[in-house]
């Protein structure tokens, strides 16, 4: 098969440009693009991209696949194709090849605040949460911070320091629905305003790409019928 | 070769569990304190873990006791783990799992709203007598609900972090203390002096020695390496792990917790072997136990599969509701990776390397330790928690869902023993410049070599030696045939390995460089302990001497540059009985 990649490495050439390698899917090792990447590097190691655990748990190897965003370790060769065209994660600042610079993911990231904050004093057990509460987390706690929802968002190419983007909204919202939580009020109020959260425009593409099949555009509307209830008072 | 010197109160090199829970302890303490990963915290193979954490809560059984906890442990390592350290861990697992549902942990639940428990490998009350359910989990994803809850809990305590930064080797005062590391920005190449008064390595594991691992890429034996370089000695190297599970020809584990819940595995002929290997404990007994059957099922034609190279594992009797509620990521991989619905078939899987039980040794409070005259000394400053440390907890075998508790039971140690002696007022050690040369030399070889053998290449010859060799079966022969190629590769590596990309900008392929001098020297403390081991315990199984020796052998093993000295057993819990010697079921 012919893989078509996006390179650019800053101190050897300015532009980014293609690059064609061809694979035999039936002499390496694994049946994943990762393991064609991995395959690739052994023949040209100035190949950058990134990965850790091959699994889809670590959200390393987040790019765009074909068009799409996905996880390389996930996505298996003979879902694709002949021809197979993969570059870095759109809208974000490319440092080389297909690794991107996130700095503006982590930062929208941190700015939810996402870590448990609970105002009364911490019980010597755990605590107590019921199965019914505890279910209202599913869904919302396991994104893995690929960062391909929130990077095929165009609300987020547009506004990246003001939009929180549909991963970051997405811990907002494992946070406000954690029966444990005692700060949604402030949770909500610093997702006011015209951009943070508003600045969703229900185009979906963040749940259409999910490598963990989570839904950030479900969540955000959850954060938003909260605002109105609080609204309403 | 030019760098920039900094200055903290304490490093940690690894942003998995331990660094992580020990980040938090000196952050909420004031300390000014940096945490470096090569990867963002939340890429850290804590991430993949799946089945849970031990911890005598009793919220399944009405009552269990730490003591118990202790009992198995020491069971499952076939009494190879410290009786002090394993104590310390078992009775800290309580509180420190509390301290995790505080930080937000959205552990699963049971009906009364207490934190969900289930069966695991090994685990019993009263001692062997009764099944026990002690296992908390947040369904099958356990590993990544605790690394984003400690990640998020320093986003809050305004930890520092070197996110994407390398550590390349260990720094030494004149007084042989350890005093910090030397770190490249691995998107900038810019290089950094990190001095400190204390460090911790907490930089995981190193599976990627093997041709076949559940282990993420980035478990190279980092700070096994650094240390080994360093002249320090590396503890029990032979122990290594093979997970009974892992997806067959993909690697990827697959948790036991599907076996606490009720799944089996079966022979070709639909036989649940398990039975027959270990009537009492069956599939839920130790991993050591399992992996061995596994193989001698598939090495005497009963394997399944056109290749008869693999079992099944059976969860469709479970039913879809306690799939999804239970094991949602585990039907989630195996339709991946395998291309199976673990619903309507089963999931072939083999024993597949997992773990490094051995490590960096280190007192029961993480204080790394170096052996003269077989007698410990501290090395000063110089801390290790989780998997690269061997304290020892695991001995020859580790108890599922005991590496997770690990995690936070040293890594909260090592943070609450740095910061009590930055309370005393630790001075800050000076740089030993003759060491600091050696380090830089070696930098700088990197660079100037021409022509040789790439990095990928010695990398997979080492992986095809240390599958073939040292595996789960082992015998004298093909290790020491296994130990001599080693030893061939590191001499050719040494001469001949080259660097072909000298870029600045983010440059992969140098930091993969890096990790294969730690990879090897992996590799040959693992090849040289398991060739001197001459017997058979836990997971370390000799064809040639099938049987535990405890004469010769109760002891752990100390390589330290070519070389196998033993260190005793610690046999003296502080507050409870000592464990006798005794046999064990499989």
């Amino acid at each position: 098969m012919e893989v078509q990649i996006y390179r650019y490495q800053p101190e050897k050439a300015k532009k980014p440009y293609m690059q064609t390698f061809h694979v035999n899917p039936d002499k390496i090792t694994g049946i994943m693009l990762l393991d064609a990447l991995e395959s690739i590097k052994t023949q040209d190691d100035t190949l950058g991209f990134r990965r850790s655990c091959g699994g889809g748990v670590c959200g390393s190897d987040g790019m765009n696949i074909n068009g799409k965003n996905g996880l390389a370790c996930q996505t298996t060769l003979d879902s694709l194709g002949d021809k197979v065209v993969i570059r870095p994660l759109p809208g974000m600042p490319v440092i080389r090849d297909l690794i991107v610079d996130l700095t503006r993911f982590y930062k929208q990231y941190e700015s939810v605040k996402p870590y448990l904050k609970n105002r009364q004093d911490n019980p010597d057990k755990e605590r107590l949460q019921s199965v019914e509460d505890r279910d209202k987390l599913d869904g919302h706690y396991e994104c893995i911070l690929c960062a391909c929802c929130t990077t095929s968002c165009p609300s987020f190419w547009w506004n990246p320091d003001e939009f929180v983007g549909p991963a970051g909204l997405l811990w907002a919202c494992r946070f406000i629905l954690d029966s444990r939580d005692t700060e949604e009020a402030a949770r909500l109020e610093d997702l006011e305003g015209l951009y943070r959260l508003y600045r969703c425009r229900g185009i979906m593409n963040c749940a259409d790409v999910c490598p963990k099949g989570l839904n950030p555009s479900q969540a955000i509307h959850k954060i938003q019928s909260r605002m109105r209830q609080k609204a309403t008072g | 070769m030019a760098y920039v010197e900094e200055t903290h109160d304490a490093l940690i090199v690894g942003g998995g569990g331990a660094g992580l829970r020990a980040a938090i302890q000196l952050s909420e303490a004031g300390h000014q304190v940096a945490l470096i990963s090569k990867v963002f915290p939340t890429r850290s193979h804590t991430v993949a873990a799946q089945g849970g954490i031990n911890a005598a809560l009793g919220n399944a059984d009405g009552h269990d006791d730490w003591r118990w906890h202790m009992y198995d442990t020491i069971m499952g390592s076939d009494f190879m783990g410290d009786q002090d350290a394993i104590e310390y861990m078992c009775k800290h697992a309580p509180q420190s799992i509390i301290e995790l549902e505080h930080m937000g942990m959205p552990f699963s639940r049971d009906e009364n709203g207490k934190i969900y428990q289930r069966a695991f490998g090994g685990q019993t009350r009263e001692y062997g007598k009764k099944s026990v359910h002690r296992t908390c989990a947040a369904a099958d994803r356990t590993g990544h609900a605790m690394l984003h809850t400690l990640f998020q809990q320093n986003v809050a305590h305004k930890t520092k972090f070197y996110h994407e930064w390398y550590v390349i080797d260990l720094l030494f005062s004149d007084q042989q203390e350890i005093a910090g590391v030397i770190a490249l920005c691995i998107e900038t190449g810019e290089i950094r002096l990190l001095r400190s008064r204390f460090t911790l390595l907490a930089t995981g594991g190193a599976g990627r020695i093997y041709q076949s691992t559940t282990n993420a890429y980035t478990c190279t034996g980092d700070g096994l390496g650094m240390v080994a370089r360093a002249g320090l000695a590396l503890q029990d190297m032979e122990m290594w792990q093979f997970h009974p599970t892992g997806i067959a020809g993909a690697g990827v584990l697959v948790t036991e917790g599907c076996r606490g819940e009720g799944g089996f595995l079966v022979n070709r002929e639909g036989e649940r072997y398990m039975e027959r290997y270990s009537p009492h404990m069956k599939d839920l007994a130790c991993r050591d136990v399992v992996s061995r059957s596994s193989m001698i099922e598939i090495r005497e034609g009963r394997g399944c599969g056109p290749n008869q190279d693999h079992v099944f594992l059976k969860l469709e009797h479970l039913g879809e509701k306690v799939l999804q509620k239970r094991l949602p990521g585990i039907t989630e991989i195996s339709k991946t990776f395998a291309n199976v619905d673990p619903a309507k078939q089963p999931i072939p899987v083999v024993p597949t390397c997992h773990y490094l039980m051995g490590g960096i040794p280190t007192t029961r409070l993480g204080e790394v330790i170096k052996v003269i005259d077989q007698k410990d000394h501290i090395v000063p400053r110089l801390f290790a928690a989780g998997e690269c440390a061997c304290v020892s907890v695991h001995g020859a075998n580790r108890l599922g869902a005991n590496s997770l508790l690990d995690l936070v039971v040293f890594g909260r140690a090592c943070g609450i023993q740095i910061h009590q002696h930055l309370q005393q007022g630790a001075s800050l050690p000076n740089i030993d410049k003759d060491r600091l040369e050696k380090v830089i030399s070696r930098m700088e070889t990197m660079n100037t070599r021409k022509k040789g053998i790439s990095v990928s290449q010695v990398r997979s010859k080492m992986q095809t030696i240390m599958q073939q060799d040292f595996g789960v079966f082992r015998t004298g022969d093909t290790m020491a045939s296994g130990l001599q190629k080693l030893k061939d590769l590191v001499a050719q590596h040494e001469r001949e390995t080259i660097l072909s990309d000298h870029s600045q900008v983010f440059n992969t392929a140098r930091v993969e460089a890096y990790e294969l001098d730690n990879l090897l020297s992996v590799a040959l403390s693992t090849a040289y302990s398991a060739f001197e081991r001459k017997e058979s315990r836990g997971a370390h199984a000799r064809v040639d001497f099938p049987d535990r020796d405890d004469e010769k052998w109760h002891c752990h093993s100390i390589y330290l540059e070519g070389k196998i000295g033993k260190r005793p057993v610690n046999m003296k819990p502080l507050e409870t009985d000592s464990v006798p010697l005794q046999a064990r079921e499989g």
